[in-house]
């Protein structure tokens, strides 16, 4: 159950190492030279002002951006290395096992929550059904797969709690709802790495607080390593392992929770935003001394 | 040369009647997101009003072709307009809030309806006109080509030219300018802080109508005949040009109808006829592969 | 609300805003005025040596008036005061009618000075306008009630479109029961037989797009060209190379999926309306390449001489070529010519069924979820690996295959085919027979064609006034149900199928 916190992230145990990672839209560099790891069974923090390029990021990890500069190397356990910055986006999602979700939620509205469940088995399914020739005639395989695939996509629902609202379209969910279904429908890529983007905003505490329980068990029982951009800041202390902190497209700081924290450099980029929910008050210390 | 420089200007002057017909579908596009599929059919009304208008002032005795064509015009302008404004509010305005698809079928609806309503009333057989303006320069010889420019086609180019530069100026100097371009950037925020909507989108379909009356009356005086069903084609070469300049850009609209009518010319000129409409598909689809949002549209940037 | 009667009989509770309908009234009729004055006003009419002008004012005056008027009823009845125009509408209604009549039946009391418009047509529809404004208004005294709502009928049709797609299991078998009945009814002649035959065409043309359109969201505006590949491909090979029907079917439904990749590969990238376009072109392109190549298609001239379609090798004809048996031969029977409209009838019924099993089927597959989450949202499926731009291509391509067999079955039906049957305003039909019958839904499809093929064939006389009444449904019908008449969405897979699915109960626990 418990990872061992000691457990540093060095680039040769790395899930995901980014070395200098830049990226420039026209004259604006909103990533700048950015280099950092993150390893499996942790949660790895991206935190940062507003525009610091914290999607940016993500985007280029999931193949939507090109990046102008950088290597991006994802070791999967038993795929061998990626260089994700070579590959197209859907190829990341496909082979390397990298699966996010998006600021703005992007569910499949119009169709049912199961079935957005069952459309991120895609490919699984599609090669169990001979490229749909064999699915057709209804072949023993793709029936076997589409079991698979079933039992796969209720137990996320269940996990999520969302069980009873299988048929319903996912655009009537409730934002939390919709929030975690687009969690599970990631994980339902059976990913080696999941990328949140913000994925308690919007959330109300009870909510957020069930988000919370919800990533520590998929880190500590899939064992994937997540990478979290997250505003709340309860939020990322309590739960991350190690945090990393961009301002203006530039890293400014790197490491445990607490010493992000106590980070002259973060203390002053965040000052300068006034955003006072920003910076973790004795709440956000209570919860972080209760998980180590 | 001669024979180069000659296809070139006829190119122009076409394209100039596309560019016209082609910025009713960009503005209309811009700042409802749709096509107008019906747009193509108000060329052609104004096609039939102009020449019914010739005939009533024939009828009436005014044959000073000045002041002739100064009442066609104003004539033609007017009544399409009326026909602008009754489309937009009978088939697009209760579809504004639908899915985008119910809004193009009625336009395509509206499109035959018109058709077959301009049939049924004018007749289906092709109308043609005496010439009204002849003559020209013959300022260029190469020994075997004499080049010419009518009368016709430096009117037809002033009248451009002019028409652009007062609706430029309506654009970019007027408060109808500024509200349309207010809600070509987010109809709904546009409609929050004051501006009224539904009243500059009925204005935009005006404009786009009297635009096009003009390229109808223009299409009229340079092929001298007409049918119920010019509407189409027309309709479709100048949203083609909408698209290759970049649809949404009005002097895209402009650049694409240039270059839509250039590409006309001289491939009937250099190769065949026939095939004019397959070359301006072609090299549209060649620029939508290499810039997916047309010449001077904006790059459309994928927000993740 | 309250009642029209209550309202006419005790005083109005809030008086009738009279100069603001006036004015609204004098609006519409102005601009009814604009809109009639040039176009009916004059008519430019062919004389020898050029164009003559005939005037029609009267017949301004008069749409001026209508315009006026129905303006003026319509905002009483909005109102919720049906009572004057009951009284006024249903004599006047009547009164045309009866004027329209008279020269029919009463010759002599010259009645038809008294009808309003020149056109007989035009005339009929005033006197059923007034009817229908008359009636609504009687019904709204007799219940009492008051028009409802936009959005309440919005609801009633969704829910009844729900039913009629959950009803589907039994509706669906029901109506191909009729349909494979439907020949040997009594009142089965060969015009309605033919009728069918088109009907059924339409339907599996519809399907086919919807693939494309509806599931895959992708705006397609030339569909016909695959209609038109997968004729030409069938008569071209039938003609050169005397194969027969059932050898070339597959060949066109080959031919014009290939059509359909190539038209998909450039076009990937391209978004909405920019699709659409281009689909258009190639649409066009396509017509004119087929009125061109001479050599190849006979231009304008088109293909004649298609051969027919066999049963098992039984051709239909009278007088078969010596040493072959015909149909009727074979089996005994007198010849009779409408057999084979009868056999044309079962194959495209066949043809049908088989694109709407098949869709049934695909939408429950990997592939066509995919399509639907495409439609949804293209970015979020590339984030979860699905590979876009296969995905689109096999949407092209199936779509355009079922096209091309459309195609095929057109070509033998017609025995002879020609670039005009290829116009985009067939592509435009299909299209609207998908949207209009509720995107996605397969049952709209069925209701769509019969409402704008089936319909518009039964009054062939009023030729000139079919297609304007075509264009009229299509904007009346979206106007009034945005959505498409049976816009519903079943779920590919249910949480019953799924469990049921998942056979051992106990494989709740973590998953392989
Ligand atoms: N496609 C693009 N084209 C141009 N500029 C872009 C693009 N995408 C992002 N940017 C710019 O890059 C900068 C970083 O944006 P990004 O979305 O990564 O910020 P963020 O850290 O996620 O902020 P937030 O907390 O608000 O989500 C911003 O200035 C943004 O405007
Ligand atoms: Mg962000």
């Amino acid at each position: 159950m418990s990872v061992p916190a000691t457990r540093a992230a060095s680039a040769e145990n790395a899930l995901l190492s980014v070395e200098h990672l830049s990226i420039r839209f026209g004259g604006l560099v909103a990533v700048d030279d950015v280099s950092f790891t993150a390893t499996d069974r942790q949660i790895t923090a991206i935190i940062g002002p507003n525009g610091a390029g914290k999607t940016t990021v993500f985007n280029c990890l999931t193949g939507f951006y090109k990046p102008t500069m950088g290597r991006l190397a994802l070791r999967h356990p038993s795929k061998g290395e990626f260089l994700l910055e070579r590959m197209e986006g859907f190829h990341i999602a496909q082979t390397a096992g990298v699966a996010r979700t998006f600021q703005n939620i992007r569910l499949f509205p119009a169709m049912s929550v199961l079935e957005n469940l069952i459309v991120a088995q895609h490919n699984m399914l599609m090669r169990a059904s001979g490229y749909t020739v064999l699915g057709l005639f209804g072949s023993k395989v793709y029936r076997e797969a589409e079991k698979e695939a079933v039992d796969l996509a209720l137990y996320w629902l269940d996990r999520i709690g969302l069980t009873n609202r299988a048929d319903d379209a996912a655009g009537n969910l409730a934002y939390g709802a919709q929030r975690r279904l687009e969690i599970a429908r990631a994980m339902c890529t059976r990913p080696v790495m999941l990328c949140l983007d913000e994925p308690a905003a919007g959330l109300n505490p009870r909510e957020s607080g069930e988000l919370t329980r919800l990533l520590m068990a998929i880190r500590d029982e899939e064992r994937i390593g997540v990478l979290l951009i997250e505003h709340h800041m309860d939020v990322v202390m309590g739960i991350s392992d190690h945090v990393v902190v961009l301002d203006y497209g530039k890293k400014i700081s790197d490491g445990s929770p607490q010493a992000v924290r106590d980070d002259p450099a973060v203390i002053r980029a965040y000052l300068g935003e006034e955003e006072d929910e920003d910076l973790p008050p004795e709440v956000a210390r209570d919860i972080g001394e209760e998980r180590s | 040369m001669g024979y180069l420089l000659q296809q070139l200007i006829n190119g122009i002057t076409l394209g100039m009647i596309y560019g016209l017909i082609a910025i009713g579908y960009t503005m209309v596009y811009g700042i409802i997101g749709m096509i107008n599929f019906a747009h193509g059919e108000l060329f052609m009304i104004a096609a039939f009003i102009s020449i019914i208008s010739f005939l009533v002032l024939g009828l009436a005795g005014i044959g000073w072709v000045p002041v002739a064509l100064l009442i066609v015009l104003a004539a033609t302008m007017l009544l399409t307009s009326v026909y602008g404004w009754a489309l937009e509010r009978v088939a697009y305005r209760p579809l504004r809030h639908s899915p985008r698809l119910a809004a193009l079928i009625t336009a395509i609806g509206m499109s035959i309806f018109l058709q077959n309503y301009v049939q049924l009333l004018q007749g289906a057989r092709i109308k043609p006109l005496q010439p009204v303006i002849s003559g020209g320069f013959q300022f260029f010889t190469d020994g075997k080509f004499t080049v010419t420019l009518s009368y016709l086609q430096i009117l037809i180019a002033v009248l451009t030219v002019a028409l652009m530069l007062v609706f430029t100026w309506v654009i970019n100097r007027t408060a109808l300018g500024r509200s349309q371009r207010a809600c070509q950037q987010d109809l709904k925020m546009a409609s929050l802080v004051g501006v009224n909507v539904d009243r500059t989108i009925s204005l935009t379909f005006v404009i786009g109508a009297s635009l096009a009356s003009v390229a109808g009356l223009m299409f009229l005086l340079l092929y001298g005949v007409i049918d119920f069903f010019i509407g189409f084609l027309a309709g479709i070469k100048a949203f083609t040009a909408a698209v290759l300049g970049g649809i949404g850009s009005i002097p895209g609209a402009m650049l694409g109808g240039l270059l839509i009518g250039l590409i006309e010319a001289l491939w009937s000129a250099y190769f065949t006829v026939e095939y004019k409409d397959v070359a301006a598909f072609s090299i549209l689809v060649l620029v939508l592969v290499f810039r997916p949002t047309g010449l001077l549209g904006k790059p459309d940037i994928e927000k993740v | 609300m309250t009642s029209a009667r209550a309202s006419s009989a005790t005083s109005p509770r809030s008086p009738l805003d009279f100069p603001s309908a006036l004015r609204e009234s004098g609006v519409v009729a102005l601009v009814t005025f604009g809109l009639a004055f040039a176009l009916v006003g004059f008519r430019a009419e062919d004389v020898p040596g050029g164009l003559d002008i005939r005037f029609r004012f009267d017949e301004v005056m008069a749409v001026t008036a209508v315009g006026f008027i129905g303006r003026f009823a319509w905002i009483l009845l909005r109102q919720g005061r049906a009572f004057p125009v009951a009284v006024t509408a249903l004599p006047f209604g009547a009164a045309m009618v009866a004027a329209l009549l008279g020269p029919l039946y009463a010759p002599a009391a010259k009645l038809e000075r008294f009808v309003v418009f020149g056109d007989l047509v035009v005339n009929w529809l005033l006197a059923i306008f007034a009817l229908g404004f008359g009636g609504r208004a009687a019904w709204l005294i007799w219940h009492e009630a008051s028009s409802i709502t936009p959005e309440a009928r919005e609801e009633r049709m969704d829910r009844i479109g729900a039913a009629i797609q959950q009803a589907s299991r039994y509706v669906g078998p029901l109506l191909l029961g009729l349909a494979l009945a439907l020949p040997f009814m009594p009142f089965a002649d060969r015009r309605l037989l033919d009728i069918a035959i088109l009907v059924l065409t339409y339907v599996m043309l519809g399907w086919g797009l919807n693939i494309v359109v509806g599931l895959a969201g992708l705006l397609d505006l030339g569909y016909v060209a695959f209609y038109a590949v997968g004729a030409y491909s069938y008569a071209l090979l039938a003609l050169h190379f005397d194969l027969g029907f059932w050898t070339c079917l597959p060949f066109a439904g080959i031919m014009a999926a290939f059509a359909g990749i190539l038209l998909g590969f450039p076009v990937l990238r391209l978004r909405g309306d920019y699709l659409a376009i281009v689909t258009l072109g190639f649409g066009e392109m396509v017509r004119i390449i087929l009125l061109n190549w001479y050599k190849f298609t006979k231009g304008p001239d088109g293909l004649s001489g298609i051969p027919r379609p066999t049963f098992f090798g039984l051709p239909m004809t009278a007088n078969p070529p010596e040493g072959t048996q015909s149909f009727h031969q074979f089996f005994g029977l007198e010849y009779s010519s409408v057999d084979r409209i009868i056999f044309l009838y079962f194959l495209i019924l066949a043809l049908a069924m088989i694109t709407n099993l098949f869709t049934l089927r695909i939408r429950k597959l990997p592939v066509g979820r995919a399509w639907e989450a495409l439609r949804e949202d293209e970015i979020a499926c590339r984030s979860l690996g699905i590979n876009p731009r296969n995905t689109k291509l096999t949407a092209f391509a199936i779509g355009a295959m079922f096209g091309g067999f459309g195609g095929a079955f057109f070509a033998t039906r017609q025995g002879f085919i020609s670039p005009e049957s290829f116009t985009f305003i067939e592509s435009a039909i299909i299209l609207s027979i998908v949207v209009l019958g509720g995107m996605g839904s397969q049952i709209g499809v069925v209701f769509a064609a019969i409402l704008l093929i089936g319909l518009p064939e039964f009054f062939r006389e009023l030729q000139q006034y079919r297609m304007l009444a075509f264009g009229a449904a299509m904007v009346t019908i979206m106007v009034w149900r945005p959505r498409g008449l049976l816009a519903h969405r079943e779920p590919t897979i249910r949480l019953e199928d799924a469990r049921l699915k998942s056979a051992s109960a106990d494989s709740g626990g973590q998953p392989p």
